[in-house]
């Protein structure tokens, strides 16, 4: 048995979103900026696709840039935002402690250019509050950016009111809202969301595209410069197939929302309660009450999380831990320090992220596993029991 | 994060030889790494300047457990003055080579062997140096 439960690094796509790309991979192949016939079809299915994400967003289809990803948003909204609206008065940048790294480096980046950037520490369950916020925010800062879902905890952040801090203040807000479709209702009105950034791989879309949401009567800066489209926010040949399965697939991500959020939190909670059952010594990371219903990160005590991931990855199993020694950076996860988990534990934790193909039978299986795993791994540990 | 173990790495992972711990050990030692919180500790049993017996826990990742495994198996039987000598290098030439990223597990490990027959030679100088009648005595005190 294969179970694919790390949907929060990346989903499969789904073959309704790649059949209404094909065309624009073959016969539909016209660059959307060339006036002919072909091209200019190709450009009104352009306008088509931001017309449909506005909708979606409750925004203007003008304020939708299609970028390669949301890195690529992410870094065009900081640096372009904070470039574009640098003065005497306003020199400061504020992001929260729980933001990917693509917002991290480059709120780093521009440290070296001579700003200010300060990070709003989260909480212990793994919150962004608006009086963390209050505490750092002023009259110079330019930019506040908070993530809407936590990629590794999956906690969600009240957007509405970080939103309304940020303007009471004179700031821009923005949101990398990469991991919130579909679970939160995005509105960018009703939120106050100046900037936002999505990518179309975690939601069943295509990888190579995202958005960056932009109100346009705000200064941005392009990060990428050239042949001038998107009016000249972001250069570079649209990718019409990569947008038009963007924005089907947030279409769908939307239509089907309510069967999807509720067969993702019958399956979340039934893993929780059978790895409450046969696991000891095991914690969940997060608040579990402001949580997306598909996301599971669980502390297993004594033993280190690249070891239960590769363990089950021999099973069949792929899931994901942001502790050392799973990638080329051994530092121990940064969202998981920032919300004060002991030294101790920093290193045992594993990320479940559940999707729209996951079954109740892969569920029972990953925990017979994961029992397995653990039982055997803490076997030989040398840790004494804390 | 290429992280493309070897088939060897991986069997010594799923499948580690040495683990747990020797009682009334001759010599051990626990190492720790402060980047990425690995913790070995290594429990070595000596007869005849040999390594009759070694085992090892950890708490760590997949190519901890593999390096630690992998050393064990290499230097049990070997005299205290080879296994000494035994290097990072063997061990990674061994598992057929590991991602660079972990390459320090190697070096961890081998620390840590080291380590244990530092322990070793310590509690054997201080045997050597005391009179022959008061080893029974000794041997109790090892224990810890």
């Amino acid at each position: 048995m294969q179970v694919y439960l790390d949907n929060a690094a990346t989903t499969r796509l789904d073959p309704r979103v790649l059949a209404k790309m094909k065309p624009y991979l073959t016969a539909k192949y016209a660059n959307a900026s060339s006036i002919h016939k072909p091209g200019q079809e190709a450009y009104l299915d352009l306008v088509k696709a931001k017309k449909t994400v506005a909708r979606l967003l409750n925004g203007d289809p003008d304020n939708v840039i299609f970028t390669s990803s949301a890195t690529e948003a992410n870094n065009f909204i900081i640096k372009g935002v904070a470039r574009a609206n640098r003065s005497d008065r306003k020199n400061k940048i504020i992001i929260s402690a729980l933001e990917h790294p693509c917002v991290r480096e480059s709120a780093h980046e521009l440290i070296a250019e001579g700003f200010r950037v300060e990070v709003i520490p989260a909480s212990p369950d793994g919150l962004i509050t608006p009086a963390a916020l209050s505490k750092i925010i002023d009259a110079e800062t330019i930019l506040v950016s908070v993530m809407a879902v936590n990629n590794e905890i999956g906690t969600i952040q009240d957007i509405k009111a970080l939103a309304a801090l940020a303007h009471k203040y004179g700031a821009y807000f923005h949101t990398d809202a990469v991991q919130a479709v579909p679970y939160l209702d995005l509105d960018i009105k009703k939120m106050g969301i100046d900037f936002l950034s999505l990518s179309a791989h975690k939601f069943y879309g295509p990888k190579g595209v995202g958005v960056a949401y932009i109100d346009r009567r705000k200064k941005v800066r392009p990060l990428i410069v050239g042949g001038g489209q998107e009016d000249g926010y972001r250069s570079g040949t649209y990718n019409l197939p990569g947008i038009m399965g963007l924005a089907f697939a947030l279409e769908l991500a939307y239509q089907e929302r309510k069967t999807y959020l509720k067969k993702v939190r019958i399956l979340r909670d039934y893993l929780l309660s059978k790895i409450k059952k046969e696991i000891p010594e095991i914690r969940v990371n997060g608040s579990l009450a402001r949580r997306v219903p598909a996301n599971l990160n669980v502390m297993f005590g004594y033993v280190e999380g690249e070891a239960i991931l590769i363990d089950l990855s021999q099973k069949g199993i792929y899931v994901s831990t942001g502790s050392a020694c799973s990638a080329t950076n051994l530092k121990a996860s940064y969202v998981l320090s920032a919300i004060g988990l002991e030294k101790h534990f920093l290193n045992s934790n594993i990320r479940f992220s559940l999707g729209r193909f996951n079954t109740k039978a892969e569920i029972d299986y990953t925990v017979k596993c994961l029992a397995q795993t653990i039982k055997r791994l803490r076997s030989f540990s040398p840790v004494e029991k804390i | 994060m290429a992280l493309n173990y070897t088939k060897k790495t991986l069997n010594n992972f799923l499948k580690p030889k040495n683990v747990g711990s020797i009682k009334k050990p001759d010599g051990y030692a626990q190492i720790g790494n402060m980047v990425c919180g690995d913790q070995l500790d290594f429990f070595l049993k000596v007869e005849k300047g040999k390594i009759k017996d070694v085992k090892f826990l950890s708490f760590g990742c997949a190519s901890n457990i593999a390096t630690a495994s992998i050393l064990t198996e290499k230097v049990k039987g070997m005299t205290i003055a080879a296994a000494k000598k035994y290097n990072w290098q063997q061990v990674v030439d061994e598992l057929g080579g590991l991602p660079q990223q972990k390459v320090h597990c190697s070096v961890m490990a081998v620390q840590g062997l080291k380590k244990a027959i530092d322990n070793y030679e310590k509690r054997e100088g201080k045997h050597k140096s005391e009179a022959k009648e008061v080893v029974v005595k000794k041997t109790k005190t090892i224990r810890r």
